[in-house]
């Protein structure tokens, strides 16, 4: 999908007055960050399982090039074939050309957030081949020509009365008198839908959690049952993912499994995690007949070993976004990207560049919830910093803000400038406050006086007042 | 003070950060900050190679800035015992994020260590260093308390403030819901974002108003100054004063804002 990160301004001004949005976000307070606190204090060892699950992920990253080729070793061992793609669109090519060697003509989709990264859907389309999204959330943005604006609840920026509009949009064919008022009657109507997909699709292409080295297996966790049908009627599977969803063991995987649920949606594991080694075998009841894995670099390996190393740690969990205020704020789609919110703040300029994304990292109060919630302990904050770092260094600042930085550091520098200049300041600032002791309105201050009033200084600064107390030190 | 917890008999040497906006736009929470440190049984200076902790400088990427005004004031508290700051932000900056700084510098490296290893946020040293449990405050009204981020994620600051409001005679504290989500000030983010800042202050607002309080507490200015100039800009009357106001009972000065003698 084509950014559109540089309108981040635009694009939350714009969400701030989306009555719509607004009341979706609202709900996100009451379900996953009040069902996460309820999880991690039904687990005591809740924080030690997340220091476990965080060292997995530290080894797995510092010998990635062992627990890939021992995972390739393993999916070919068991019948499978793995498809090394550097970029993108190396990704998409290789797809296609699975697809069209397997003569497709209808692919059916699990959720994959690397599937969006790609831009796979559009990919296929233009190449005559159906691609149709099973998971609810990503059916709904995809019938709205819309991208996901949660990376586990893509559609979460919906109302219900949304869903049924579109959904009689959509469904043309289907009696225009139905009753389309409960959830559950949206989502009977998207399974009905959705499941003569499921029989004629002849690739299921699904995303994966985890790559367990040790098996050659592939994992997804769902609560709708999708993915596994999916993955499993069609005659071909295809699984694509980056390449630091690998883990060494299947312990490995279980631990990780164990906070992903809790920190995602406060569940004590998902509903439906499925785990895929290979092909059908002859025993089998049921299965694809082929199973590629496409492993997607897209700029991962430039990130090992660098400042954003640790970003790599991430497994999709979403807490990052649901605890943001400024997620809260203004919602996934003012992000422009793929991934919102904090994680998406530093994975973007990653994935697309700083020049494109220079907002992001710049869009946040640095509060740290984020990080106080991430199961993996990512520094979220001081990876949005080290891009600001590289924005400064690259100049990439609005002129008038760069100068007065620079000016307001000349002072802070040198004490006894600063002390004086403000010694002179802040008691005319006061004076020009008189009695309201605020001002509505500065020269300079419009970004804060347009919403709210900047409180007037008490008059002299406490430096000055210090040294007419205690004489001059 | 209470008697049966202190003060101690160490008297040791503070050196008080008081903080760029304390210093510019609110010097009675210094002195409110050094009556409490000095009732703690410590000695105050305030050093005068300070300025501020340099974190809108640092935040906006600009480390070499930052660096200066880090070396600067490492070198001017250096000979304290203790450093002290009236805010969670501004010590969460020295103590956590100075050693950053200079991490492989061989000379400044382990004295921004050795520095970091001093620094404490005010309510938090007052209670956790210096063990006190009791202040002698009187303030009567109901008061509500925001918690900071970088003092409740990057210090801990959480129940301190709590344990000493309690000791206030007349002071009731009613609890805001969500008092510890962000209150959308973040620095320059505020000027950056306006409409964002503006969206997040106005939910912290609608809590603070929900609470029934008349007065809002917290440990940071910067805080402070974004929800109570959003406060008086909605028209509300509840007053805001930083919690070392109260503590110190050093409540003639009017409220920041001059919030709750509006209109």
């Amino acid at each position: 999908m084509k950014p559109a990160s540089r309108s981040f301004k635009e694009n939350a001004v714009k969400a701030l007055h989306d009555d719509g949005l607004q009341q979706a976000l609202g709900k996100v307070r009451y379900g996953f960050v009040a069902n996460r606190a309820k999880a991690r204090a039904n687990l005591p060892e809740f924080e030690t399982l997340r220091d476990q699950a965080r060292a997995i992920k530290e080894h797995t990253l510092a010998h990635l090039d062992v627990y890939l080729e021992e995972y390739e070793k393993k999916v070919v061992e068991s019948g499978g074939h793995v498809h090394w793609a550097p970029s993108a669109a190396d990704a998409r090519d290789i797809i296609l050309r699975l697809c069209q060697d397997a003569g497709a003509h209808t692919v059916t989709k699990g959720k994959s957030m690397v599937g969006e990264e790609i831009g796979i859907n559009d990919h296929l389309e233009a190449a005559g081949i159906k691609a149709v999204e099973t998971d609810l959330g990503e059916y709904l943005i995809q019938i709205r020509h819309e991208p996901p604006s949660h990376i586990i609840a893509p559609a979460i920026h919906l109302t219900k009365a949304q869903v049924e509009a579109d959904f009689r949009d959509r469904h043309k064919d289907l009696p225009q008198d139905r009753i389309l008022e409960e959830p559950a009657q949206l989502v009977a109507e998207a399974r009905a839908v959705l499941r003569e997909q499921f029989l004629a699709a002849d690739v299921g292409i699904t995303g994966a959690n985890l790559l367990i080295a040790e098996t050659g297996t592939s994992v997804i966790v769902t609560n709708e049952g999708n993915g596994d049908l999916t993955q499993c009627l069609p005659r071909m599977h295809i699984v694509i993912a980056s390449i630091e969803k690998a883990v060494p063991t299947l312990e490995d995987a279980c631990t990780i499994l164990r906070v992903l649920a809790r920190s995602a949606t406060g569940q004590e594991f998902a509903t439906y995690n499925t785990f895929s080694t290979g092909p059908k075998r002859p025993e089998d009841p049921d299965g694809p007949e082929e199973y590629h894995v496409v492993l997607l670099d897209n700029g991962r390996t430039e990130m090992l070993g660098g400042e954003f190393h640790d970003m790599l740690r991430c497994i999709r969990c979403g807490a990052c976004m649901n605890h943001c205020p400024v997620y809260g704020a203004v919602g996934g789609h003012a992000y422009g990207w793929v991934y919102p919110g904090p994680m998406g703040s530093v994975l973007t300029p990653s994935l697309i560049g700083i020049d494109e994304a220079g907002h992001l990292p710049n869009a946040s109060t640095f509060c740290g919830r984020c990080e106080s919630v991430c199961p993996m302990r990512i520094p979220l904050p001081k990876m949005m910093r080290h891009w600001r770092e590289r924005e400064f260094e690259k100049g990439n600042m609005p002129a008038g803000f760069r100068l007065g930085l620079k000016l307001w550091a000349f002072a802070a520098r040198r004490p006894r400038l600063y002390q004086t200049l403000m010694g002179l300041g802040m008691p005319v600032m006061a004076k020009l406050a008189s009695k309201k002791r605020r001002f509505a309105w500065l020269p300079l201050a419009g970004g804060w006086t347009r919403h709210r009033d900047l409180p007037a200084p008490q008059g002299k600064t406490f430096q000055t007042l210090w040294r007419e107390q205690n004489g001059r030190q | 003070m209470d008697q049966t917890t202190g003060p101690r008999s160490d008297n040791p040497r503070v050196g008080l950060f008081v903080t760029c906006l304390v210093d510019l736009f609110r010097p009675s929470v210094g002195f409110a900050a050094i009556k409490l440190i000095e009732q703690s049984g410590c000695r105050v200076e305030v050093p005068r190679g300070q300025t501020c902790c340099g974190q809108p400088a640092y935040n906006s990427g600009d480390k070499a800035d930052t660096r200066a005004i880090a070396r600067a004031t490492i070198e001017a508290f250096e000979p304290y015992d203790y450093i002290v700051a009236p805010s969670g932000s501004c010590a969460g900056m020295l103590k956590m994020h100075y050693p950053d700084l200079f991490g492989d510098d061989p000379d400044m490296g382990p004295r921004a260590e050795a520095f970091a290893d001093k620094v404490h946020e005010l309510i938090s040293f007052l209670v956790d260093e210096r063990g006190v449990k009791n202040v002698e405050a009187r303030y009567e009204g109901k008061v509500t308390y925001h918690d900071s981020c970088a003092g409740l994620r990057e210090l801990g600051v959480k129940q301190q403030p709590r344990i000493l409001l309690e000791g206030v005679q007349g002071l009731e504290l009613d609890e805001m819901e969500d008092s510890e989500i962000c209150c959308g000030f973040g620095g320059t983010f505020s000027i950056k974002y306006p409409d964002i800042s503006n969206a997040i202050v106005g939910k912290k607002t609608a809590n603070i108003s929900a609470s029934g309080a008349g007065c809002l507490l917290a440990g940071d200015l910067g805080c402070l100054m974004n929800m109570t100039g959003k406060l008086t800009r909605e028209g509300k009357s509840i007053e805001a004063r930083h919690i070392a106001e109260i503590l110190a009972g050093m409540t003639d000065e009017p409220p920041i804002g001059g919030s709750g003698d509006a209109q």
